[in-house]
């Protein structure tokens, strides 16, 4: 019994360790979508964060100011697709899908020129201080909960994100707007609020978390660069904000099943298991796929799982 | 003073051809600045590219051989985008493609009469292609889930498993990774260098896609399907047939076009069949406006970045991503341009006293 506890308590932590950079995106593409805003762009956003914050690391030796090197990374992007459909009106998945083209091309640019000299200018292979875990004294020893207390800071900063995300989305004036422009516009703006400006405003706060989320990938979870480190997580957050019905609080739930299946992959690729690694690396992958069929069939039985009414659509004020 | 966007009465042509020209400079002037930055000569690097791109006949068929799956690729995307259907799952039809073409090509063959090898590789791997497509758009078609989530993740499915086969399931004795030689009678005829006969499917099909579209009833309803689903309805058009029926065609697009990179060029199964084609068609189809004939040459532009890239690395040692970043920032410039073939722009500084105008028309 006491080995079982131990095992879920190690599994558990894995779970959370994996699920940390997904929770990070998911919030953030939360806060986007519930502004109207659809950002195919997380892929490349969280790639080019990556990238930068572990540069930023390898040189420096600040593990800080990576964090904030790829949080402004994210933010950049995320301007550029709130320009792009905000004040350009230009079509959201398109150019949502050019922000990850753009982002992967830049991405493996930066990781093969910003390494020193001695690697031929590449990032990849090279080491650099990394975000390590802190084991709380005392808590970390509990069972099962004890999973809590054994991460890194970025993870320890998610307890205050998300009940912070949760509160500021539904029990706060600035969050009741941000909600009204993503379901009704019009009605919005005929309230005085000023829906581009709180569609810019969100697009680029999602775009800092994400970029975050790429932050920890490279600095706590792998650590360092590799060509497509984020293995598509940043398509997964968006999968999962459906997941989460477009709630913080239920960010988390995704993120552990998502985790959970990087954890219970690792355990059974060390327990030598005859499966082939590749079935049992393409779990997540299925496991999105069918978490959005169920999820679109809970809807279509007329149960409304709260995607805001205006997401995805250019916002005209002159058109009549 | 406030800027004033007038729905222009029909698209701008003149926007629209200038649009591409001025993203793609765009692109060149941001990655200049990139390369300038990174300690690299711009112009020197650009020369280099160019030069290697097309600079010799070599060049030429290499910056083809790229050209090739782009071109196919393109247009299949360009199918599924007419009616609005994201499907960026282009990469992974293009694997099972290939995985189907070298499944007939390495197990069925010594069975066969050795004519019906190659068609059957051929029609195989365009099956395998419209079947990974025919999964998402039968679960958009049918049960409305996004179609864009859906056929991106195939595409970590299908790369997984053709991973599977190149490193344990179908690796040739002797190799650490990759399928035995395929038998001749597999091979695809090659007609210029190391570019194959898929060009001339590629050009045979844009020709006959670009007749669909512009001329028979089908071509129209997918067109009326992307720019308004209610007035679909109303004239009575099937959607959701109309889904499943593109999208097999897009997907055998990109089956066709994984079949002749394997059967065409490397002519056995390896590392390194699926490159990033299926991402990069969505910027060739985008930039060429979905019209199949301009998607031929933007895949022609698009694999000159990519030989280029090459080119540099090796001879100059710097990334072969500048290629990669050229080709994803000209999507940027090219859709904020876009409003520019849809509105027009008006200054008005005082409400209802004209400044400036800015036409193109």
């Amino acid at each position: 019994m006491i080995e079982f506890f131990a095992l879920l308590t190690q599994i558990l932590t894995t779970t959370l360790r994996a699920g940390t950079s997904l929770i990070y995106a998911t919030v953030g593409e939360i806060y986007t979508e519930r502004s109207g805003i659809l950002n195919l762009g997380l892929e490349g956003m969280m790639l080019t964060g990556a990238v930068t914050a572990f540069a930023t690391v390898y040189h420096t030796k600040n593990l800080w100011l990576g964090v904030l090197v790829a949080t402004l990374v994210g933010m950049l992007m995320a301007t550029i697709h709130a320009f792009l459909t905000v004040t350009m009106r230009a079509n959201q998945v398109v150019s949502g899908l050019s922000i990850t083209l753009f982002g992967r091309g830049l991405a493996s640019f930066l990781g093969e020129r910003l390494g020193p000299a001695s690697n031929g200018g590449s990032l990849v292979g090279m080491t650099g201080p990394r975000f390590s875990t802190i084991e709380i004294p005392g808590l970390s020893q509990l069972p099962v909960v004890g999973a809590l207390f054994k991460q890194d800071i970025l993870t320890y900063l998610l307890y205050i994100l998300i009940p912070l995300a949760t509160f500021y989305l539904y029990k706060t004036r600035n969050g009741l707007n941000l909600r009204a422009v993503g379901e009704s516009p019009q009605t919005a703006d005929a309230a005085g609020i000023d829906v581009p400006k709180t569609r810019y405003l969100y697009t680029i706060l999602g775009g800092a978390l994400v970029g975050f989320g790429g932050a920890h990938l490279s600095l706590a979870y792998v650590p360092g660069w590799t060509e497509n480190i984020t293995g598509g997580r940043g398509w997964i957050a968006i999968a999962l904000v459906i997941f989460a019905m477009w709630n913080p609080a239920r960010a988390v739930l995704g993120a552990i099943l998502f985790g959970g299946i990087n954890a219970v992959q690792f355990r059974l690729q060390a327990s030598g298991t005859t499966i082939p690694a590749a079935y049992l690396n393409m779990l997540p992958y299925l496991t999105t796929i069918l978490v959005l069929v169920v999820m679109t069939w809970w809807e279509n039985l007329s149960h409304r799982i709260g995607a805001p009414a205006a997401l995805g659509k250019a916002y005209m004020r002159e058109e009549k | 003073m406030r800027i004033v966007f007038e729905k222009r009465e029909s698209v701008s042509r003149r926007a629209m051809v200038l649009v591409p020209i001025v993203s793609f400079v765009v692109s060149l002037i941001f990655g200049a600045i990139l390369l300038a930055v990174s300690g690299a000569n711009p112009f020197v690097t650009y020369a280099a590219m160019a030069k290697g791109a097309f600079g010799s006949w070599y060049g030429i068929t290499e910056t083809l051989v790229k050209a090739i799956p782009l071109m196919l690729t393109g247009l299949a995307v360009s199918v599924a985008f007419r009616m609005r259907f994201w499907n960026i799952g282009a990469e992974g039809q293009l694997t099972l493609g290939g995985v189907a073409a070298a499944g007939v090509a390495l197990y069925w063959s010594q069975g066969l009469p050795g004519w019906t090898v190659l068609p059957l590789a051929l029609l195989m791997g365009i099956i395998a292609g419209a079947v990974w497509s025919g999964v998402p758009a039968l679960l958009k078609a049918y049960l409305k889930v996004d179609e864009t989530l859906t056929t991106l993740m195939l595409n970590y499915v299908a790369i997984l498993y053709a991973e599977h086969l190149i490193y344990v399931a179908w690796r040739a004795p002797g190799y650490n990774s990759g399928t035995a030689k395929f038998p001749e009678s597999a091979w695809l005829p090659q007609i210029a260098g190391r570019a194959n006969f898929g060009l001339i499917f590629a050009v045979l099909l844009a020709l006959l896609l670009w007749f669909v579209f512009k001329y028979t009833r089908w071509g129209f309803e997918l067109k009326i399907i992307g720019e308004n689903q209610t007035a679909a309805r109303y004239l009575g058009i099937d959607i959701a047939r109309n889904i499943v029926l593109a999208l097999l065609l897009s997907g055998a697009l990109s089956g066709l076009a994984g079949a002749c990179e394997v059967l065409g060029l490397s002519r056995r199964l390896q590392q390194g069949l699926s490159v990033g084609y299926g991402y990069t068609a969505i910027i060739v189809a985008w930039m060429s406006q979905l019209n199949p004939i301009v998607i031929l040459f933007v895949a022609i532009l698009m694999a000159a970045l990519l030989v280029g890239g090459d080119q540099i690395q090796m001879k100059m040692r710097l990334p072969a991503s500048v290629g990669l970043v050229l080709q994803g920032m000209i999507l940027i410039p090219m859709l904020a341009g876009t409003i520019f073939t849809e509105y027009r722009i008006r200054i008005v500084r005082h409400e209802g006293t004209m400044l400036t105008e800015k036409k193109h028309d």
